[in-house]
């Protein structure tokens, strides 16, 4: 962070970097979507839940990482099985699993209210709620050892992990959105 | 601490925020779900709704986050009639980097497309690009300013307040002025 000096040329050249590699991740994303571009527009709810999957999936993931990097700064979190960790890992995937189901049934509903929702409840639900939950496991994995690769490194974490987490997410968000999506349709 | 005290402290912090931001990401989804007709009339323009939803969130939330650390280390008045040329430096550099970003996430997805032979509106696209990015920059940075100052003046943590201000905000945003700016393009 460009603490005295904020001119715009400073600030400008701290971030434009980063965020023009990001914005290359999130076409990949952008690419997904593309390919599914007929799915989306037979079934509107499917983009309804865009949105709303990557987003949550990145916001978990970016919480996690500021958790685990506060506690790695204070030292109290080790890697291995050390109930801080433990603890965090499951508090994650346990909001996953009861924010997921809420998001499926406000997207149907939503959908429903403006106009001839073409996917029923139910199949909403579990696409919702498998994709949520598979999407938590990968947050998790991505997150944890990202943090570890920053630490290992003596990088701080606050600086990397959290963009590469969050942009990793929406990647990921749209691949298993797509993937669980064509298991239930 | 046990685990399943972690697993709670993380359950009752987490679940308000990502509440509140979630139901923000489901109405950007409804605007998107609408854009069907844009979408088809627009080719390329879904190839570009994550980079440019991304880059609100990313631009914004490090303008929020600058913010925030500068009023608490002092080095930022926090009333907004002060003129502060910090702040204003902070806006400008902020609107910069985000309409750069914006048009050039819209050149590269036409790249991309034009590489794997698939249909583009390269003009159409950099144009709803370059217009949606100043709508919601100029909204955005008003929107992240006054909730910072104004948390931070109410005694609340202006580091907390950011992160779901920027998430919600963004999406929704960030959603809305592209519906309207490929309105405005396709009506052009």
């Amino acid at each position: 962070m460009v603490s005295g000096d904020w001119t715009v040329e400073a600030i400008v050249r701290a971030t434009l970097p980063v965020l023009l590699v990001l914005t290359l991740i999130e076409i990949g994303s952008g690419m997904v979507l593309h390919g599914f571009e007929d799915t989306l527009v037979q079934y509107p709810t499917l983009l309804v839940l865009v949105p709303v999957v990557i987003g949550t999936a990145g916001n978990l993931g970016s919480m996690l990482a500021s958790r685990l990097s506060t506690a790695l700064h204070l030292g109290t979190l080790t890697f291995g099985t050390n109930a801080l960790l433990v603890g965090h890992v499951l508090g994650t995937i346990l909001l996953a699993g009861t924010l997921f189901p809420a998001v499926g049934a406000g997207a149907w509903l939503l959908t429903s209210v403006i106009g001839s929702p073409t996917l029923g409840l139910g199949r909403v639900l579990i696409i919702a709620t498998l994709s949520g939950v598979v999407l938590a496991l990968v947050v998790v994995i991505v997150t944890v050892s990202a943090t570890y690769a920053a630490y290992r490194r003596r990088a701080d974490p606050d600086d990397v992990v959290i963009p590469t987490v969050t942009n990793v997410c929406d990647v990921l968000g749209v691949l298993v959105l797509f993937a669980v999506a064509q298991l239930v349709v | 601490m046990s685990v399943r005290g972690v697993a709670s402290t993380v359950y009752r912090e987490g679940v308000g925020a990502l509440g509140v931001s979630a139901v923000g990401s489901l109405l950007a989804g409804v605007v998107l779900g609408g854009l069907e007709t844009e979408l088809q009339r627009l080719p390329g323009l879904l190839v570009l709704v994550p980079a440019l939803l991304a880059t609100r969130g990313n631009v914004y939330g490090s303008l929020g986050a600058r913010l925030a650390t500068a009023l608490q280390q002092g080095l930022l008045t926090p009333t907004l009639r002060s003129h502060d040329r910090r702040l204003y430096n902070a806006l400008v550099a902020a609107l910069c980097t985000g309409l750069f970003t914006s048009v050039f996430a819209a050149i590269a997805t036409v790249v991309v497309l034009w590489l794997l032979n698939a249909a583009v509106a390269p003009a159409a696209l950099v144009a709803v690009s370059f217009l949606a990015g100043l709508a919601s920059g100029i909204v955005l940075s008003a929107t992240v300013t006054g909730v910072v100052y104004v948390g931070y003046r109410r005694g609340l943590n202006p580091d907390t307040l950011v992160g779901p201000v920027v998430t919600t905000t963004g999406d929704v945003f960030g959603m809305v002025f592209l519906y309207l700016a490929a309105r405005v393009v396709l009506a052009w």
